[in-house]
Protein backbone atom coordinates (compact mmCIF):
# COMPACT_ATOMS: atom_id res chain seq x y z
CA UNK A 1 0.00 0.00 0.00
CA UNK A 2 1.20 3.73 -0.70
CA UNK A 3 1.25 5.49 2.38
CA UNK A 4 1.26 8.77 -0.18
CA UNK A 5 -2.85 10.26 -0.38
CA UNK A 6 -3.95 9.37 -4.12
CA UNK A 7 -4.69 11.79 -6.37
CA UNK A 8 -6.23 11.81 -9.55
CA UNK A 9 -5.95 13.32 -12.98
CA UNK A 10 -8.07 13.85 -16.08
CA UNK A 11 -6.44 14.47 -19.15
CA UNK A 12 -6.94 14.55 -22.64
CA UNK A 13 -6.70 11.51 -25.01
CA UNK A 14 -7.21 12.15 -28.62
CA UNK A 15 -10.05 13.93 -29.57
CA UNK A 16 -13.15 12.23 -28.68
CA UNK A 17 -11.39 11.04 -24.88
CA UNK A 18 -10.13 11.41 -21.35
CA UNK A 19 -7.72 9.06 -19.58
CA UNK A 20 -8.57 9.23 -15.61
CA UNK A 21 -5.46 8.32 -14.23
CA UNK A 22 -5.12 7.16 -10.45
CA UNK A 23 -1.33 6.68 -10.62
CA UNK A 24 1.59 6.52 -13.07
CA UNK A 25 2.55 3.48 -11.67
CA UNK A 26 0.84 0.14 -11.16
CA UNK A 27 -0.04 1.15 -7.20
CA UNK A 28 -1.99 -1.79 -5.69
CA UNK A 29 -4.33 1.40 -3.85
CA UNK A 30 -4.47 3.14 -7.70
CA UNK A 31 -5.92 -0.26 -9.12
CA UNK A 32 -8.58 0.15 -6.46
CA UNK A 33 -9.54 3.22 -7.61
CA UNK A 34 -9.60 2.61 -11.19
CA UNK A 35 -11.69 0.00 -10.93
CA UNK A 36 -13.94 1.72 -8.65
CA UNK A 37 -14.17 4.76 -10.47
CA UNK A 38 -14.94 2.58 -13.77
CA UNK A 39 -18.01 0.54 -11.96
CA UNK A 40 -19.34 3.91 -10.43
CA UNK A 41 -18.84 5.07 -14.06
CA UNK A 42 -20.51 1.98 -15.34
CA UNK A 43 -23.81 1.85 -13.08
CA UNK A 44 -24.87 5.14 -14.19
CA UNK A 45 -23.08 6.77 -17.23
CA UNK A 46 -23.44 10.40 -18.11
CA UNK A 47 -25.12 10.83 -21.17
CA UNK A 48 -22.38 11.37 -24.22
CA UNK A 49 -20.32 8.84 -22.80
CA UNK A 50 -19.75 6.02 -25.30
CA UNK A 51 -17.56 3.79 -23.85
CA UNK A 52 -15.44 3.04 -20.64
CA UNK A 53 -12.75 0.72 -20.36
CA UNK A 54 -10.31 0.31 -17.24
CA UNK A 55 -6.70 -0.47 -17.35
CA UNK A 56 -4.57 -1.39 -14.79
CA UNK A 57 -4.69 2.31 -12.56
CA UNK A 58 -6.66 4.44 -15.12
CA UNK A 59 -9.88 4.49 -17.07
CA UNK A 60 -10.74 5.81 -20.53
CA UNK A 61 -13.71 7.41 -21.17
CA UNK A 62 -15.01 7.82 -24.63
CA UNK A 63 -17.07 10.71 -25.93
CA UNK A 64 -19.33 11.09 -28.70
CA UNK A 65 -18.23 13.89 -30.58
CA UNK A 66 -21.35 15.73 -29.91
CA UNK A 67 -21.35 15.22 -26.13
CA UNK A 68 -21.25 18.55 -23.92
CA UNK A 69 -17.55 18.32 -22.92
CA UNK A 70 -17.62 20.50 -19.95
CA UNK A 71 -20.51 19.02 -18.17
CA UNK A 72 -18.97 15.47 -18.91
CA UNK A 73 -15.65 16.77 -17.71
CA UNK A 74 -17.00 18.21 -14.30
CA UNK A 75 -19.00 14.88 -13.28
CA UNK A 76 -15.72 12.79 -14.57
CA UNK A 77 -13.94 15.07 -12.04
CA UNK A 78 -16.27 14.99 -9.38
CA UNK A 79 -16.77 11.21 -9.63
CA UNK A 80 -12.78 11.11 -9.36
CA UNK A 81 -12.23 13.56 -6.14
CA UNK A 82 -15.29 11.10 -4.64
CA UNK A 83 -13.07 7.81 -5.06
CA UNK A 84 -9.80 9.10 -4.11
CA UNK A 85 -11.49 9.99 -0.92
CA UNK A 86 -11.82 5.86 -0.14
CA UNK A 87 -12.67 3.17 0.14
CA UNK A 88 -9.76 1.60 -2.00
CA UNK A 89 -10.15 -1.82 -1.85
CA UNK A 90 -11.62 -3.54 -4.93
CA UNK A 91 -15.35 -3.30 -5.41
CA UNK A 92 -17.66 -6.36 -4.92
CA UNK A 93 -17.48 -8.56 -7.77
CA UNK A 94 -21.01 -9.29 -9.14
CA UNK A 95 -19.25 -12.47 -10.85
CA UNK A 96 -17.03 -15.07 -10.25
CA UNK A 97 -15.44 -17.38 -12.44
CA UNK A 98 -13.85 -20.67 -11.26
CA UNK A 99 -11.02 -22.15 -13.97
CA UNK A 100 -9.70 -25.03 -13.87
CA UNK A 101 -5.82 -25.28 -14.30
CA UNK A 102 -2.75 -28.27 -14.50
CA UNK A 103 0.35 -26.77 -12.23
CA UNK A 104 3.12 -27.86 -12.94
CA UNK A 105 5.17 -30.74 -14.86
CA UNK A 106 4.72 -29.60 -18.88
CA UNK A 107 1.96 -27.08 -18.39
CA UNK A 108 4.16 -25.05 -16.02
CA UNK A 109 7.89 -25.53 -16.46
CA UNK A 110 8.84 -22.81 -14.43
CA UNK A 111 6.80 -23.60 -11.63
CA UNK A 112 9.64 -24.87 -9.52
CA UNK A 113 11.74 -21.48 -10.12
CA UNK A 114 9.11 -19.55 -9.22
CA UNK A 115 8.14 -21.89 -6.03
CA UNK A 116 11.64 -21.61 -5.04
CA UNK A 117 11.56 -18.04 -5.29
CA UNK A 118 9.08 -17.84 -2.52
CA UNK A 119 10.81 -20.66 -0.32
CA UNK A 120 7.93 -22.81 -0.98
CA UNK A 121 7.21 -26.25 -2.26
CA UNK A 122 5.70 -26.78 -5.74
CA UNK A 123 2.37 -28.18 -3.42
CA UNK A 124 2.57 -25.01 -1.24
CA UNK A 125 3.14 -22.41 -3.78
CA UNK A 126 -0.10 -23.97 -5.54
CA UNK A 127 -2.25 -23.99 -2.98
CA UNK A 128 -1.74 -20.17 -2.50
CA UNK A 129 -2.52 -19.57 -5.77
CA UNK A 130 -5.71 -21.68 -6.14
CA UNK A 131 -6.53 -19.86 -2.49
CA UNK A 132 -6.44 -16.77 -3.91
CA UNK A 133 -8.95 -13.90 -4.04
CA UNK A 134 -8.74 -13.02 -7.68
CA UNK A 135 -9.58 -10.46 -9.80
CA UNK A 136 -9.55 -9.63 -13.53
CA UNK A 137 -7.84 -6.48 -13.15
CA UNK A 138 -7.79 -5.64 -16.86
CA UNK A 139 -8.23 -6.87 -20.04
CA UNK A 140 -5.51 -6.14 -23.37
CA UNK A 141 -2.96 -6.76 -25.57
CA UNK A 142 -4.84 -9.20 -27.35
CA UNK A 143 -8.96 -9.74 -27.43
CA UNK A 144 -9.68 -10.87 -24.34
CA UNK A 145 -6.80 -11.50 -22.24
CA UNK A 146 -7.15 -11.25 -18.72
CA UNK A 147 -4.68 -9.38 -16.11
CA UNK A 148 -5.66 -10.98 -13.25
CA UNK A 149 -4.28 -10.20 -9.53
CA UNK A 150 -3.12 -9.38 -6.85
CA UNK A 151 -1.42 -12.16 -5.18
CA UNK A 152 0.20 -11.52 -1.69
CA UNK A 153 3.71 -8.86 -1.45
CA UNK A 154 5.65 -12.21 -1.72
CA UNK A 155 4.43 -13.06 -5.17
CA UNK A 156 6.40 -9.57 -6.70
CA UNK A 157 8.97 -11.86 -8.90
CA UNK A 158 10.74 -10.17 -11.84
CA UNK A 159 10.44 -10.60 -15.26
CA UNK A 160 12.41 -12.99 -16.55
CA UNK A 161 15.68 -11.43 -18.19
CA UNK A 162 15.39 -14.09 -20.99
CA UNK A 163 12.47 -14.08 -23.01
CA UNK A 164 10.38 -17.22 -23.22
CA UNK A 165 10.05 -17.75 -26.83
CA UNK A 166 6.61 -19.01 -26.71
CA UNK A 167 3.98 -20.30 -24.10
CA UNK A 168 0.72 -21.99 -25.77
CA UNK A 169 -2.69 -20.44 -25.91
CA UNK A 170 -4.25 -21.14 -22.02
CA UNK A 171 -1.21 -20.43 -20.73
CA UNK A 172 -0.98 -19.43 -16.56
CA UNK A 173 2.29 -16.82 -16.48
CA UNK A 174 3.06 -15.16 -13.04
CA UNK A 175 4.88 -11.47 -12.33
CA UNK A 176 4.81 -8.63 -10.37
CA UNK A 177 2.36 -10.35 -8.34
CA UNK A 178 0.09 -10.95 -11.80
CA UNK A 179 -1.00 -13.01 -13.46
CA UNK A 180 -1.58 -13.46 -17.44
CA UNK A 181 -3.93 -16.24 -18.96
CA UNK A 182 -2.85 -16.07 -22.70
CA UNK A 183 -5.34 -15.84 -25.44
CA UNK A 184 -3.03 -17.11 -27.79
CA UNK A 185 0.11 -18.39 -28.35
CA UNK A 186 2.79 -15.66 -27.34
CA UNK A 187 6.23 -14.84 -26.45
CA UNK A 188 6.41 -13.55 -22.61
CA UNK A 189 9.01 -12.54 -20.08
CA UNK A 190 6.56 -14.31 -17.36
CA UNK A 191 6.78 -17.64 -15.86
CA UNK A 192 4.90 -20.34 -16.97
CA UNK A 193 3.19 -21.92 -13.69
CA UNK A 194 0.35 -23.89 -15.44
CA UNK A 195 -2.12 -24.08 -18.42
CA UNK A 196 -5.63 -23.76 -18.60
CA UNK A 197 -8.15 -25.33 -21.77
CA UNK A 198 -10.18 -22.17 -21.13
CA UNK A 199 -9.85 -19.36 -24.07
CA UNK A 200 -10.45 -16.04 -23.45
CA UNK A 201 -10.93 -15.14 -27.07
CA UNK A 202 -12.94 -17.24 -29.57
CA UNK A 203 -14.28 -15.53 -32.47
CA UNK A 204 -17.30 -18.04 -33.31
CA UNK A 205 -18.04 -18.33 -29.24
CA UNK A 206 -20.92 -16.49 -27.92
CA UNK A 207 -19.52 -14.08 -26.27
CA UNK A 208 -16.40 -14.10 -27.85
CA UNK A 209 -14.77 -12.23 -25.39
CA UNK A 210 -16.54 -13.73 -21.92
CA UNK A 211 -14.01 -12.37 -19.28
CA UNK A 212 -15.02 -8.61 -17.83
CA UNK A 213 -12.52 -6.25 -15.93
CA UNK A 214 -13.68 -6.58 -12.45
CA UNK A 215 -14.65 -10.61 -12.46
CA UNK A 216 -13.57 -12.52 -9.53
CA UNK A 217 -11.60 -15.31 -9.90
CA UNK A 218 -10.74 -18.76 -8.47
CA UNK A 219 -8.11 -21.03 -10.02
CA UNK A 220 -8.96 -24.82 -9.46
CA UNK A 221 -6.13 -28.15 -9.96
CA UNK A 222 -6.84 -29.90 -12.57
CA UNK A 223 -4.81 -32.70 -13.68
CA UNK A 224 -2.59 -32.79 -16.89
CA UNK A 225 -4.98 -35.36 -18.25
CA UNK A 226 -8.66 -33.19 -17.15
CA UNK A 227 -6.45 -30.37 -19.27
CA UNK A 228 -6.06 -32.40 -22.07
CA UNK A 229 -9.58 -33.57 -22.19
CA UNK A 230 -11.21 -30.75 -21.67
CA UNK A 231 -8.60 -29.07 -24.57
CA UNK A 232 -9.61 -31.93 -27.07
CA UNK A 233 -13.92 -31.82 -25.79
CA UNK A 234 -13.85 -28.93 -28.10
CA UNK A 235 -15.47 -26.91 -25.07
CA UNK A 236 -13.94 -23.26 -25.82
CA UNK A 237 -14.73 -22.73 -22.04
CA UNK A 238 -12.47 -25.44 -20.71
CA UNK A 239 -14.69 -26.70 -17.78
CA UNK A 240 -14.64 -22.67 -16.72
CA UNK A 241 -17.27 -22.55 -14.60
CA UNK A 242 -19.39 -18.75 -14.50
CA UNK A 243 -21.26 -17.73 -10.74
CA UNK A 244 -23.48 -14.40 -10.64
CA UNK A 245 -23.18 -12.99 -7.09
CA UNK B 1 -26.78 -11.05 -54.76
CA UNK B 2 -24.25 -10.03 -56.48
CA UNK B 3 -20.84 -11.77 -56.85
CA UNK B 4 -17.49 -10.24 -57.28
CA UNK B 5 -14.44 -12.45 -58.62
CA UNK B 6 -11.01 -11.81 -58.03
CA UNK B 7 -9.21 -13.39 -61.09
CA UNK B 8 -5.82 -11.68 -59.86
CA UNK B 9 -4.86 -9.96 -56.36
CA UNK B 10 -1.46 -8.50 -56.31
CA UNK B 11 -1.13 -6.76 -52.95
CA UNK B 12 -2.40 -7.96 -49.61
CA UNK B 13 -6.23 -7.79 -50.55
CA UNK B 14 -8.49 -7.52 -47.32
CA UNK B 15 -12.53 -6.11 -47.09
CA UNK B 16 -12.81 -3.10 -44.47
CA UNK B 17 -15.32 -0.87 -43.55
CA UNK B 18 -15.50 1.62 -40.20
CA UNK B 19 -14.30 -1.26 -37.67
CA UNK B 20 -16.08 -2.40 -34.54
CA UNK B 21 -16.03 0.45 -31.82
CA UNK B 22 -16.90 -0.21 -28.55
CA UNK B 23 -14.94 -3.13 -27.11
CA UNK B 24 -12.11 -1.45 -25.94
CA UNK B 25 -12.45 -3.23 -22.53
CA UNK B 26 -12.00 -6.57 -23.47
CA UNK B 27 -8.65 -5.83 -25.61
CA UNK B 28 -10.52 -5.16 -28.94
CA UNK B 29 -9.39 -2.39 -30.67
CA UNK B 30 -11.72 -0.58 -33.47
CA UNK B 31 -9.86 -1.63 -36.75
CA UNK B 32 -11.55 -0.77 -40.30
CA UNK B 33 -9.98 0.92 -43.16
CA UNK B 34 -6.35 2.32 -42.49
CA UNK B 35 -7.67 5.43 -44.69
CA UNK B 36 -11.11 6.06 -43.63
CA UNK B 37 -11.49 9.49 -45.48
CA UNK B 38 -11.45 6.84 -48.88
CA UNK B 39 -14.95 5.23 -47.19
CA UNK B 40 -16.26 8.39 -46.80
CA UNK B 41 -15.04 9.56 -50.41
CA UNK B 42 -16.87 6.27 -52.15
CA UNK B 43 -19.95 6.91 -49.77
CA UNK B 44 -20.51 10.59 -51.46
CA UNK B 45 -19.91 8.83 -54.79
CA UNK B 46 -22.35 6.07 -54.74
CA UNK B 47 -24.56 8.31 -53.15
CA UNK B 48 -24.80 6.52 -49.67
CA UNK B 49 -25.94 7.16 -46.17
CA UNK B 50 -23.01 5.71 -44.72
CA UNK B 51 -19.82 4.04 -45.52
CA UNK B 52 -19.77 0.03 -47.56
CA UNK B 53 -17.94 -2.18 -46.92
CA UNK B 54 -15.00 -2.06 -49.20
CA UNK B 55 -11.79 -3.93 -50.99
CA UNK B 56 -8.73 -2.27 -49.24
CA UNK B 57 -5.70 -3.14 -51.42
CA UNK B 58 -2.58 -2.61 -50.34
CA UNK B 59 0.04 -1.21 -52.90
CA UNK B 60 -1.49 -2.65 -55.74
CA UNK B 61 -4.59 -4.04 -57.30
CA UNK B 62 -6.03 -6.72 -59.37
CA UNK B 63 -8.25 -8.31 -61.66
CA UNK B 64 -11.79 -8.27 -61.07
CA UNK B 65 -15.45 -9.38 -62.27
CA UNK B 66 -18.81 -8.83 -61.25
CA UNK B 67 -21.68 -11.12 -62.43
CA UNK B 68 -24.15 -8.58 -61.86
CA UNK B 69 -24.75 -4.51 -63.27
CA UNK B 70 -23.28 -2.57 -60.65
CA UNK B 71 -21.48 0.43 -59.87
CA UNK B 72 -18.21 0.42 -58.29
CA UNK B 73 -16.17 3.68 -56.15
CA UNK B 74 -12.34 3.61 -56.84
CA UNK B 75 -11.00 5.42 -54.17
CA UNK B 76 -7.71 6.00 -51.76
CA UNK B 77 -4.14 5.56 -53.20
CA UNK B 78 -4.57 6.13 -57.17
CA UNK B 79 -3.98 3.20 -59.24
CA UNK B 80 -4.35 3.06 -62.85
CA UNK B 81 -7.51 1.47 -63.77
CA UNK B 82 -9.46 0.35 -66.50
CA UNK B 83 -12.49 -1.67 -67.69
CA UNK B 84 -12.26 -3.52 -70.64
CA UNK B 85 -9.11 -2.27 -71.81
CA UNK B 86 -10.37 1.55 -71.07
CA UNK B 87 -9.44 4.17 -68.82
CA UNK B 88 -11.83 4.54 -65.96
CA UNK B 89 -10.58 7.69 -63.61
CA UNK B 90 -9.79 7.09 -60.32
CA UNK B 91 -11.74 9.06 -57.40
CA UNK B 92 -15.21 8.38 -59.37
CA UNK B 93 -17.84 6.07 -59.68
CA UNK B 94 -18.18 3.56 -62.42
CA UNK B 95 -21.01 1.36 -63.55
CA UNK B 96 -19.47 -2.28 -64.28
CA UNK B 97 -21.75 -4.63 -66.54
CA UNK B 98 -21.61 -8.65 -66.32
CA UNK B 99 -18.17 -9.74 -66.98
CA UNK B 100 -16.41 -6.54 -67.75
CA UNK B 101 -13.14 -7.16 -66.78
CA UNK B 102 -11.99 -4.46 -64.29
CA UNK B 103 -8.16 -3.81 -63.86
CA UNK B 104 -6.19 -2.01 -61.04
CA UNK B 105 -2.71 -1.44 -61.18
CA UNK B 106 -0.23 -0.77 -58.87
CA UNK B 107 -0.53 2.60 -56.83
CA UNK B 108 0.93 5.84 -58.29
CA UNK B 109 1.25 7.34 -55.06
CA UNK B 110 0.30 6.95 -51.66
CA UNK B 111 -0.42 2.97 -49.86
CA UNK B 112 -4.26 1.93 -50.11
CA UNK B 113 -6.62 1.94 -52.56
CA UNK B 114 -10.37 0.94 -52.49
CA UNK B 115 -12.79 -0.86 -54.28
CA UNK B 116 -16.17 -0.05 -53.01
CA UNK B 117 -19.44 -1.96 -54.60
CA UNK B 118 -22.29 -0.10 -54.34
CA UNK B 119 -24.33 -2.47 -52.46
CA UNK B 120 -21.54 -3.25 -50.20
CA UNK B 121 -19.50 -6.13 -49.89
CA UNK B 122 -21.95 -8.62 -47.65
CA UNK B 123 -19.51 -11.05 -46.27
CA UNK B 124 -21.02 -11.99 -42.84
CA UNK B 125 -20.41 -10.14 -40.13
CA UNK B 126 -18.65 -10.06 -36.67
CA UNK B 127 -19.30 -8.08 -33.89
CA UNK B 128 -20.97 -6.07 -36.23
CA UNK B 129 -18.15 -4.88 -38.48
CA UNK B 130 -17.27 -6.95 -41.67
CA UNK B 131 -13.77 -5.32 -41.01
CA UNK B 132 -10.76 -7.95 -41.33
CA UNK B 133 -8.29 -7.97 -38.80
CA UNK B 134 -5.73 -10.62 -39.79
CA UNK B 135 -3.56 -10.41 -36.63
CA UNK B 136 -6.58 -12.39 -34.40
CA UNK B 137 -7.83 -14.37 -37.09
CA UNK B 138 -11.10 -12.36 -38.41
CA UNK B 139 -11.30 -12.32 -42.08
CA UNK B 140 -8.44 -13.33 -44.31
CA UNK B 141 -6.35 -12.15 -47.12
CA UNK B 142 -8.43 -12.32 -50.30
CA UNK B 143 -6.30 -14.10 -53.12
CA UNK B 144 -6.76 -15.37 -56.90
CA UNK B 145 -10.23 -17.42 -56.99
CA UNK B 146 -11.90 -15.70 -54.21
CA UNK B 147 -15.48 -14.65 -54.40
CA UNK B 148 -16.74 -12.06 -52.46
CA UNK B 149 -21.09 -11.46 -51.82
CA UNK B 150 -21.97 -8.30 -52.63
CA UNK B 151 -25.28 -6.24 -51.77
CA UNK B 152 -26.86 -5.02 -55.10
CA UNK B 153 -26.72 -1.91 -56.41
CA UNK B 154 -29.73 0.27 -55.12
CA UNK B 155 -29.58 2.28 -57.96
CA UNK B 156 -27.38 1.36 -60.95
CA UNK B 157 -28.74 3.59 -63.12
CA UNK B 158 -27.47 6.60 -60.70
CA UNK B 159 -24.82 8.89 -63.22
CA UNK B 160 -21.51 8.26 -63.14
CA UNK B 161 -19.80 10.91 -60.02
CA UNK B 162 -16.44 11.91 -59.36
CA UNK B 163 -14.88 13.67 -56.87
CA UNK B 164 -11.81 16.22 -57.10
CA UNK B 165 -8.52 14.52 -57.00
CA UNK B 166 -7.34 14.87 -52.88
CA UNK B 167 -3.81 15.36 -52.00
CA UNK B 168 -3.10 13.14 -49.04
CA UNK B 169 -0.69 10.87 -50.74
CA UNK B 170 2.60 12.43 -50.85
CA UNK B 171 2.87 13.42 -47.33
CA UNK B 172 3.13 16.27 -45.73
CA UNK B 173 1.89 18.17 -42.30
CA UNK B 174 0.15 16.44 -39.90
CA UNK B 175 -1.34 17.65 -36.77
CA UNK B 176 -0.69 16.42 -32.85
CA UNK B 177 -2.47 17.30 -29.82
CA UNK B 178 -1.03 16.57 -26.44
CA UNK B 179 -1.95 13.99 -24.74
CA UNK B 180 -2.03 11.93 -20.95
CA UNK B 181 1.92 11.01 -21.38
CA UNK B 182 3.00 14.61 -23.29
CA UNK B 183 4.24 15.86 -19.52
CA UNK B 184 6.45 13.01 -19.11
CA UNK B 185 8.68 14.23 -22.10
CA UNK B 186 11.21 17.01 -21.30
CA UNK B 187 10.73 20.67 -23.15
CA UNK B 188 13.46 19.70 -25.30
CA UNK B 189 12.84 16.77 -26.72
CA UNK B 190 8.86 18.00 -27.50
CA UNK B 191 10.66 20.97 -29.10
CA UNK B 192 12.80 18.84 -31.30
CA UNK B 193 10.30 16.26 -32.07
CA UNK B 194 8.00 19.47 -33.76
CA UNK B 195 11.12 20.95 -35.31
CA UNK B 196 11.86 17.38 -37.24
CA UNK B 197 10.84 16.23 -40.76
CA UNK B 198 10.49 12.52 -40.34
CA UNK B 199 10.32 10.49 -43.30
CA UNK B 200 7.46 7.50 -42.86
CA UNK B 201 10.27 4.38 -42.32
CA UNK B 202 9.86 1.37 -44.18
CA UNK B 203 8.70 -0.82 -40.91
CA UNK B 204 4.48 -0.32 -40.87
CA UNK B 205 1.61 -2.05 -41.43
CA UNK B 206 -2.01 -1.88 -40.07
CA UNK B 207 -0.28 -1.36 -36.85
CA UNK B 208 1.64 1.11 -36.55
CA UNK B 209 3.71 3.49 -38.59
CA UNK B 210 7.22 3.93 -37.74
CA UNK B 211 8.92 7.71 -38.22
CA UNK B 212 12.39 7.89 -39.70
CA UNK B 213 14.73 10.29 -38.30
CA UNK B 214 18.44 9.98 -37.20
CA UNK B 215 16.86 12.07 -34.20
CA UNK B 216 15.58 9.82 -30.76
CA UNK B 217 12.67 11.22 -28.64
CA UNK B 218 13.04 9.25 -25.46
CA UNK B 219 12.37 10.04 -21.40
CA UNK B 220 13.20 8.32 -18.39
CA UNK B 221 10.12 9.63 -16.93
CA UNK B 222 8.38 6.58 -18.46
CA UNK B 223 10.43 4.45 -16.40
CA UNK B 224 7.96 1.82 -15.10
CA UNK B 225 4.87 3.37 -16.06
CA UNK B 226 1.85 0.90 -15.88
CA UNK B 227 0.24 0.21 -18.86
CA UNK B 228 -2.62 2.41 -19.84
CA UNK B 229 -4.95 2.16 -23.20
CA UNK B 230 -3.56 3.31 -26.45
CA UNK B 231 -5.70 3.89 -29.87
CA UNK B 232 -5.54 5.01 -33.49
CA UNK B 233 -3.15 8.45 -33.84
CA UNK B 234 -1.32 8.24 -30.58
CA UNK B 235 2.69 9.06 -31.05
CA UNK B 236 4.18 6.66 -28.84
CA UNK B 237 7.91 6.10 -28.02
CA UNK B 238 9.81 2.93 -27.81
CA UNK B 239 12.13 2.65 -25.03
CA UNK B 240 15.11 4.35 -27.23
CA UNK B 241 12.93 7.15 -28.47
CA UNK B 242 11.83 6.19 -31.95
CA UNK B 243 8.37 7.10 -32.89
CA UNK B 244 5.14 5.00 -34.31
CA UNK B 245 2.03 6.19 -35.30
CA UNK B 246 -0.61 3.41 -34.39
CA UNK B 247 -2.90 2.52 -36.71
CA UNK B 248 -5.99 1.13 -37.28
CA UNK B 249 -5.60 -2.56 -35.55
CA UNK B 250 -3.06 -1.16 -32.83
CA UNK B 251 -3.03 -2.90 -29.27
CA UNK B 252 -5.43 -1.68 -27.15
CA UNK B 253 -3.28 -1.56 -23.75
CA UNK B 254 0.57 -0.36 -24.27
CA UNK B 255 3.02 0.64 -21.59
CA UNK B 256 5.64 3.21 -24.13
CA UNK B 257 5.48 6.59 -23.55
CA UNK B 258 3.42 8.89 -26.08
CA UNK B 259 4.62 12.25 -27.23
CA UNK B 260 0.87 13.32 -28.48
CA UNK B 261 -2.36 11.93 -30.50
CA UNK B 262 -2.67 12.94 -34.40
CA UNK B 263 -5.74 14.10 -35.12
CA UNK B 264 -8.24 11.79 -36.93
CA UNK B 265 -8.92 13.66 -39.82
CA UNK B 266 -4.94 13.81 -40.26
CA UNK B 267 -4.79 10.19 -40.26
CA UNK B 268 -5.87 8.86 -43.51
CA UNK B 269 -2.09 11.07 -45.01
CA UNK B 270 -0.43 9.03 -42.03
CA UNK B 271 -1.64 5.74 -43.21
CA UNK B 272 -1.05 7.11 -47.32
CA UNK B 273 2.71 8.00 -46.79
CA UNK B 274 4.65 5.77 -48.92
CA UNK B 275 8.22 4.55 -47.48
CA UNK B 276 10.44 7.32 -47.74
CA UNK B 277 7.88 10.27 -47.92
CA UNK B 278 8.36 13.17 -45.84
CA UNK B 279 5.65 13.80 -42.61
CA UNK B 280 5.88 16.64 -40.30
CA UNK B 281 4.65 17.00 -36.94
CA UNK B 282 2.72 20.29 -36.17
CA UNK B 283 1.50 21.27 -32.62
CA UNK B 284 -1.94 22.25 -32.44
CA UNK B 285 -3.72 23.21 -28.40
CA UNK B 286 -6.81 20.66 -28.00
CA UNK B 287 -9.02 23.65 -28.09
CA UNK B 288 -7.51 24.89 -31.81
CA UNK B 289 -8.08 20.73 -32.66
CA UNK B 290 -11.73 20.41 -31.27
CA UNK B 291 -12.81 23.95 -33.44
CA UNK B 292 -12.35 22.91 -36.38
CA UNK B 293 -12.67 18.74 -36.22
CA UNK B 294 -15.88 16.96 -38.20
CA UNK B 295 -17.19 14.14 -37.48
CA UNK B 296 -17.00 11.66 -40.13
CA UNK B 297 -20.85 12.50 -40.85
CA UNK B 298 -20.62 15.75 -41.52
CA UNK B 299 -17.33 14.97 -43.71
CA UNK B 300 -19.79 12.62 -45.86
CA UNK B 301 -22.32 15.03 -46.10
CA UNK B 302 -19.51 17.82 -47.49
CA UNK B 303 -17.99 15.33 -50.14
CA UNK B 304 -21.63 14.40 -51.34
CA UNK B 305 -21.88 17.99 -51.92
CA UNK B 306 -18.43 18.17 -53.93
CA UNK B 307 -19.28 15.16 -56.48
CA UNK B 308 -19.98 15.96 -59.92
CA UNK B 309 -21.11 13.80 -62.48
CA UNK B 310 -18.66 12.77 -64.91
CA UNK B 311 -17.98 13.84 -68.61
CA UNK B 312 -17.58 11.40 -70.64
CA UNK B 313 -15.15 11.90 -73.42
CA UNK B 314 -16.16 10.71 -76.46
CA UNK B 315 -13.47 9.71 -77.85
CA UNK B 316 -13.72 6.73 -75.18
CA UNK B 317 -17.19 5.73 -76.12
CA UNK B 318 -16.73 2.49 -78.46
CA UNK B 319 -20.52 2.47 -79.21
CA UNK B 320 -20.72 6.00 -79.95
CA UNK B 321 -22.66 5.30 -83.31
CA UNK B 322 -25.45 3.28 -81.41
CA UNK B 323 -26.43 6.88 -79.24
CA UNK B 324 -29.33 8.76 -80.21
CA UNK B 325 -27.04 12.17 -80.82
CA UNK B 326 -28.90 13.96 -83.51
CA UNK B 327 -32.38 14.39 -82.97
CA UNK B 328 -32.50 14.89 -79.31
CA UNK B 329 -35.38 13.04 -78.93
CA UNK B 330 -34.72 10.39 -76.17
CA UNK B 331 -36.88 8.81 -73.25
CA UNK B 332 -35.46 11.70 -70.57
CA UNK B 333 -34.59 9.58 -67.92
CA UNK B 334 -30.88 9.20 -69.15
CA UNK B 335 -30.83 12.90 -68.49
CA UNK B 336 -31.17 13.01 -64.34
Amino acid sequence: MSSAPLTAELLPAGLDAYLVRFALTPDPTAMGAARRFAAALEQTPPEGVEEIAAALVSVLVRLDPAAEREVIRAHLEDLAQAVVKGPLDLPPPTRRWTIPITFGGEAGPQLAQVSAALNLTEDAAVDQVCAADLRVLTIGFAPGQPYIGLMPEAWNLPRMSELNPSVPAGALVVAVRQFVLFGAESATGWQQIGQAAFRSFVPSRTPPMPLRGGDAIRFARASADDIARLTTDNDPMGGARLETL
Amino acid sequence: MTTLSIRRADGIMTVQDMGRPGHLAQGLSRGGAMDRRALLEAAALLGADTPLAALEMAGAGGEFTFDTATRIALTGAPMSATLDGTPLRWNAAHLVLPDQVLRLGGVRSGVYGYLTPAGGIATDPWLDSRATHLTIGIGEALERGCTVPLGDDPDPERPAMGLPAPNRFEGGTFRVVDGAHTALFSDAVIEAFYATTFVRAPRGNRQGIQLGSDARFATDAAQGIASDLIGPGDVQMTGDGVPYILMAECQTVGGYPRIGTVLPEDLPLIAQAAPGVALRPCHVSLDTALASARSEAAELRDLAKQCTPLIRDVATIRDLLSYQLISGVTCGDDLD
